[in-house]
């Protein structure tokens, strides 16, 4: 028997170190929450290991690449700066359309009482490493614990989407990538509303799941988060649909383009607050509600004023005008502006001061 | 053919300084996990395979391989979010295979560690996607182009990369 154990002494040890290890994945498999805690030591050795020599390596790259870009190689930078400089001035009438537009919804979502999430405060942190694996898409980031990242948290980059953090260590955390084959995201197409979930695949594509075969989904819709999940702020952008083809079920396959370069990653944002708030009326003082009102309700149109100097006193309920009420522009309405101008669905609105409407 | 069979006294065990030991995996992870994110194909490669490989050969003992492949797979493991594990048994696998074919056959010259190295990439990849698949039922996609490039990428690599770690050697 001693003869038979020394003669096959390799085996046996190579057997009893593979039943060892497949012991153990098996109780990773089977208890799958509390897997990670228990092998959280030997996670933790490892990424102890390599993390500060990825943080060193990422530190000296960026001050060689910040020393030759910042004072080097400066060529066309003055014609970048012209260029920028005419880009601020087209963003700036932009941005005065657009924070018409955001007012208008705040009102309307500040009347009807609508909670949304806030990104209330954001960590930058810098991509040092990756799994080295195919099988596993994930990266490391140089913030952890201790500047206040958790397990659960959503990364984002100025383009969209990144994934959520998935451990976080002292100084450092890992991030699971929206293309591995075991994230799964909230989304909702911009367009048509229709919910859905985000999925990797094995090869790292990403895919939309549960849209019935019987909706309109077409390549170019924009993705963005539901907020369902509870992980993910509502309205934040995952991507464009790329490839819309009948599934084997009932549901569609549909390819999605990642608005953020997943596989060329260097800096990120990780989500680490957020804020459940709704707009106050406070922010738009110049709402009135009974202008959203009247905008609702059926009312009679108004007989045509005999008196034009009556007429004058009226106001057409135009939305942009009647959210806000200048005494100037009324002033300057001409004396022939009829009210029955004004059509069903937008009633003359009563003239009401906006203090008295306003809700608390 | 270069590979050549040997008596066991005739092959030459080579052992390493114990920093050579600790540092050559542990840089050999360290790239796998940093270069991927500048050089997007480097995820093909799989230097902590080459490591188990070579050190395995060197060492021709196969209780020292397997322990090797053990370690490096399992530190491997640990920086993936999947069960600890996989990358384990397979380099297990590997380093017992390796170290084993090290005891029998000359396998140090470049064309030999081509074709060893190849043969055992083949066999990582098959035992990496069955302990996948039927232990921890990972999805995972079995490329035929893909491994076979893997393949002759990893092996080509080896053979220029053994040469440099030869110099770490010490004869036993």
């Amino acid at each position: 028997m001693e003869n038979l154990m020394s003669r096959y002494r390799n085996v046996s040890i190579l057997v009893a170190i593979l039943f060892v290890q497949v012991l153990g994945l098996a109780v990773q498999v089977k208890r799958r929450s509390g897997a990670d805690e228990s092998t959280r030591i030997i996670r933790l050795w490892t990424v102890s290991a390599v993390t500060p020599l990825e943080k060193a390596l990422v530190w000296c790259q960026n001050g060689l690449g910040n020393l030759w870009s910042n004072y080097v190689y400066l060529r066309g930078v003055r014609q970048e700066n012209r260029d920028l400089k005419f880009e601020i001035e087209r963003l700036r009438l932009e941005q005065v359309r657009l924070s018409d537009d955001a007012q208008q919804a705040r009102r309307l979502q500040a009347l009807l009482g609508f909670k949304e999430q806030y990104i209330a405060k954001t960590v930058a942190a810098q991509v040092i490493g990756s799994s080295g694996s195919e099988q596993s898409r994930s990266i490391y980031i140089d913030k952890g614990t201790s500047a206040g990242v958790e397990k659960d948290m959503a990364v984002i980059t100025a383009d969209g989407l990144v994934g959520r953090v998935l451990r976080a260590y002292g100084s450092s955390a890992q991030v699971l990538l929206l293309n591995d084959q075991s994230s799964g995201v909230g989304v909702i197409l911009d367009k048509s509303r229709l919910q859905g979930v985000i999925k990797g695949t094995a090869g790292g594509e990403v895919i939309l799941e549960k849209v019935m075969t019987d909706e309109q989904v077409s390549p170019g819709d924009l993705i963005v988060t539901s907020g369902g999940d509870q992980i993910f702020p509502k309205g934040i952008t995952v991507g464009t649909v790329m490839k819309v083809s009948p599934g084997a079920d009932l549901f569609l396959n549909i390819r999605v383009k990642p608005s953020a370069n997943l596989g060329r990653l260097e800096e990120v944002l990780v989500i680490i607050k957020k804020e459940d708030r709704a707009p106050s009326l406070a922010e738009t003082n110049s709402v009135r509600a009974v202008d959203i009102l009247t905008q609702r309700l059926p009312s009679v149109p108004d007989k045509p004023a005999a008196d034009p100097n009556a007429a004058a006193t009226e106001r057409p309920a135009r939305p942009a005008t009647a959210q806000k009420p200048v005494p100037q522009a009324r002033r300057s309405l001409p004396e022939t502006a009829k009210p029955a101008a004004v059509a069903p669905s937008q009633p003359a609105a009563p003239e009401t001061g906006a203090s008295e409407d306003k809700p608390n | 053919m270069p590979i050549t069979y040997t008596s066991q006294d005739q092959v030459e065990v080579y052992r390493f300084s114990a920093p050579v030991a600790i540092a050559i995996p542990l840089a050999a992870l360290f790239l796998q996990a940093f270069l991927p994110l500048r050089i997007h194909f480097f995820s093909l490669f799989d230097l902590p395979l080459l490591v188990v490989i070579f050190f395995a050969v060197a060492r021709r003992s196969p209780v020292a391989g397997l322990l090797t492949g053990s370690l490096i797979g399992l530190l491997q493991d640990s920086l993936t979010h999947q069960p600890i594990g996989i990358y384990g048994i397979a380099k297990t696998v590997v380093g017992f295979g390796a170290s084993s074919l090290g005891a029998k056959l000359d396998v140090d010259n470049v064309g030999a560690r081509f074709l060893v190295t190849l043969f055992f990439y083949a066999v990582h990849e098959v035992v990496y996607f069955t302990v996948a698949r039927g232990l921890v039922k990972l999805t995972l996609q079995w490329s035929w182009g893909h491994e076979i490039g893997g393949a002759l990428l990893n092996a080509a690599t080896a053979a220029i990369l053994f040469t440099l770690l030869d110099r770490f050697k010490q004869r036993a």
